[in-house]
């Protein structure tokens, strides 16, 4: 068994947590685990990429282009960006609340339409899941949990390998203590919302 | 965050979490750093560990002292560490060269983190020619579990020869993250050791250094032969196709390429020629996978000219294999005719979509923006060159700023200002960060008093090494590992070089720094601006960040745009023509209200 993931979105949006928390339950999961982190200069608001690969036998940290088994866009444009990550049955789950670059919030660049953003993935994949996750965060308390409901859809990811308990186990160990119930509720609304496009 | 300090079986490591976690298995007791991505977090760990794990630890001002001051600790019998980027060690060259003809007295390593498609950095030179040069044996780990055990294994190659150590890693090592089997912690190393004076050694003066030299050469047939029976070279798997590789391009070959003998090198200076020779003896191709310059593929090429071997080599001189870039799962795609790699997947095809560009900047309520603004408005259409340096404001190229012209290393733009003033008729500014000041700006400030260079140094003290995690440096004081110092005054310093145009500005008053600018633009000879004002994002992570807010008086606002032109804060949105605040970015530091002539943006706590 082998499974790999490309995690995408911007700085500051919990990418790295949800690539420490998948990486922690693969290594629980009795699996060997290698990953690959964007740290210093790209981090200043600017696109940032993690890569998890899984299983019985993983030795690169990188995944070649197009194989990716899952893409968890933690943003609808990052999303887009790395496409080329994965192929037709790559499952793509991707957020669809933006979080808009510098020169489009100066006015200077356009945001596309999301359903532009959709058409273009659906086009190419047949196993693209949309989901609202910073809206569904703010309904279980707090924006931020956004990162808390993708961790949940991942789980109810068909073919997923990682058990949902599990995911939840180590997602509620690495919060602090005051946000865990939050990022509980967070994490069950995400897995609902996931399950019920499956 | 995982605890560095536990006896767990095993934990998952980011690269640099798992070589400080060697430090504390091979019982090293004193670390040193200047820091730089991807090395940096090796710092910040320290800088909270050194203490519980009984070790001496500091951020030097720049990586030539911290070579020194390791190099100080090793030569008196405690193992010390040694850590920077790659371009940190062109600093700390100097020390190492005549350091391997001193020699150290207890294991010494010296970690150059390289950077194989410049993630962080402004060039990606391979450090292994170091080890050559400085004729110091070298060990490069694959992944974070070697990165971890390799510490130990370098110690004692280190002790053994009685010479300084190259430890070579590369982004992907030191920022790849996979479990880790972890080890016993040591403690039956010394903290403190005792300088046994010997000028023989430790005296480089040409009588002695002719025969140091002689003694390194020496030390280098031994570690030779050290490299020729050490477990970090091994071979895997068989065949008559041959792959010699090493560093992170193992785990590539080793996951996408079937069917092929490997030759896995971890000790790689000196090369173990003859073990190098026996593996290729008989077969019938060779292939050599490294990231970066044919530093193996050379020596290879060389063994085989000298044992008559006739066997084809493949890699870098024949253009199988790149040599620029890091190297991934594709790259072994290049191989594909020679060996037997998996098909590639076939990816979904760039979309036919303009995205919009995220690239990194300035964060909301930078005051490198107020600064950059201010001096623009100052200059105006004059002739100017900026001299830009390495930290957070060498995003400052960007637009609207334009504020480097000219960058090419720690502390090269106040150099370079001093040139450019003698050499053209355009006025240099130079910005520098306060850690960068410390680090080497120094040195050309007082070149440029000494030559009368007519130059504007433009010190950008936000009270922090930014850019690479926020780590004391000099001007912050130490306050950490049970010392504490007061901070150096850099305009007590600056004074003291004999400046007499120093100016201490609020970059946040955007409009009065205009006015001091001018000034220093003016002036003929050294003009130093220091912009005071810590940065905001390391008073978020101390929880210090005052909650203030921007807001815009659409009613008096006349949609001039002076703040969107000027500060471009990624807090101002523009919609409709109407200019609002992101109250979820805006830190409400007021720059836009600054420049806003019709005092339309009010600060709201």
């Amino acid at each position: 068994m082998k499974y790999s993931v490309q995690i995408v979105g911007v700085g500051g949006q919990g990418v790295l947590l949800a690539s420490m928390v998948l990486g922690n339950a693969a290594m629980r999961a009795g699996y060997e685990a290698m990953m690959s982190e964007v740290h210093g200069m790209a981090q200043r608001g600017g696109s940032v990429l993690s890569t998890l690969r899984f299983g019985d036998e993983v030795y690169s940290p990188l995944e070649a282009t197009g194989a990716a088994d899952l893409i968890l866009g933690f943003e609808p444009v990052e999303t887009v960006r790395s496409m080329k990550l994965g192929n037709r049955d790559t499952a793509v789950l991707m957020n669809l609340d933006p979080v808009l670059p510098g020169n489009v919030a100066a006015g200077f660049e356009e945001y596309p339409e999301i359903s532009s953003l959709i058409d273009v993935i659906g086009k190419e994949n047949d196993r693209l899941y949309t989901i609202e996750a910073t809206k569904i965060a703010t309904e279980a308390g707090k924006a931020v949990a956004a990162n808390a409901v993708m961790i949940g859809a991942v789980a109810a990811v068909k073919g997923f390998p990682l058990d949902k308990d599990l995911l939840k186990e180590v997602l509620l160990e690495k919060v602090p203590p005051k946000f865990k119930d939050l990022n509980a509720t967070a994490f069950d609304m995400g897995y609902a919302a996931m399950a019920a496009k499956q | 965050m995982t605890d560095l300090l536990s006896d767990n079986e095993k934990e998952l490591l980011l690269g640099n979490e798992a070589i400080t976690r060697g430090l504390f298995e091979a019982g090293v007791k004193f670390a040193s750093t200047y820091p730089g991505t991807p090395s940096s977090e090796v710092g910040n760990l320290l800088e909270e560990l050194s203490d519980k794990a009984g070790m001496y630890f500091e951020f030097s001002s720049n990586e030539k002292t911290a070579m020194e001051v390791s190099a100080a600790a090793a030569s008196s019998g405690v193992r010390s560490f040694v850590f920077m980027k790659h371009v940190g060690l062109n600093v700390a060259a100097d020390p190492l060269m005549t350091l391997a003809y001193s020699g150290v007295r207890a294991g010494m390593l010296v970690m150059s983190a390289d950077d194989p498609s410049a993630h962080s950095s402004q060039n990606e030179q391979d450090n292994r020619y170091y080890s050559t040069l400085a004729l110091i044996p070298m060990v490069e780990p694959s992944n974070p579990q070697e990165a971890k055990d390799f510490v130990a294994e370098a110690y004692d190659i280190s002790e053994k020869l009685g010479l300084p150590l190259l430890y070579r890693t590369t982004t992907r090592v030191n920022h790849a993250r996979s479990v880790v089997r972890l080890g016993k912690i040591r403690n039956d190393t010394p903290l403190k050791g005792h300088f046994d004076k010997d000028d023989a050694s430790f005296v480089n003066i040409p009588a002695y250094a002719v025969k140091n030299r002689v003694r390194l050469l020496e030390k280098n047939r031994l570690a030779q032969e050290m490299s020729e029976t050490s477990v970090l070279n091994r071979i895997e798997g068989e065949g008559d196709i041959g792959i010699i590789t090493s560093g992170v391009a193992y785990c590539y070959v080793k996951e996408f390429v079937s069917g092929v003998s490997i030759l896995k090198l971890g000790f790689t200076n000196p090369l173990p020629e003859k073990k190098i020779a026996d593996f290729i003896k008989g077969k019938k191709m060779i292939i050599v996978a490294e990231e970066l310059e044919p530093f193996l593929e050379d020596q290879v090429l060389r063994i085989c000219a000298q044992n008559r071997f006739d066997v084809p080599v493949h890699g870098k001189r024949d253009g199988t294999l790149p040599r620029e870039w890091e190297y991934s799962p594709d790259t072994m795609q290049r191989l594909k005719d020679l060996v037997k790699v998996p098909e590639a997947a076939v990816p979904m095809a760039a979309p036919d979509l303009a995205l919009p560009g995220r690239p990194p900047s300035l964060c909301a309520g930078c005051p490198h923006r107020g600064m950059f603004a201010a001096t623009k408005r100052a200059v105006g259409n004059r002739p100017v060159v900026y001299c830009s340096d390495i930290g957070c404001y060498t995003l400052g190229v960007q637009a609207p700023f334009r504020t480097a012209d000219f960058i090419i290393c720690m502390g090269g733009g106040a150099g370079a200002a001093g040139g450019f003033a003698q050499a053209t008729d355009q006025k240099p500014i130079a910005f520098i960060g306060d850690s960068t000041f410390f680090h080497a700006g120094v040195q050309p400030l007082t070149s440029a008093l000494f030559n009368h260079h007519s130059i504007v140094m433009v010190i950008l003290d936000n009270r922090t090494t930014a850019m690479t995690g926020h780590q004391p440096n000099p001007g912050t004081g130490r306050h950490f590992g049970g010392i504490d110092t007061e901070a150096v005054d850099i305009e007590k310093m600056v004074k003291g070089l004999g400046v007499d145009f120093v100016r201490a500005v609020d970059p946040y008053d955007v409009m009065s720094c205009v006015e001091v600018m001018k000034d220093a633009y003016e002036y003929d000879g050294v003009a130093v601006v220091i912009s005071k004002c810590p940065c905001p994002l390391l008073l978020k992570k101390d929880k210090k960040l005052a909650k203030k807010v921007c807001v815009v008086d659409q009613d008096k606002c006349v949609q001039c745009y002076n703040c969107l032109r000027m500060i471009a804060c990624p807090a101002l949105i523009k919609k409709d023509g109407k200019v609002t605040v992101d109250p979820s970015q805006c830190i409400g530091c007021h720059m836009c209200g600054n420049v806003c002539p019709t005092k339309c943006i009010e600060v709201r706590e």
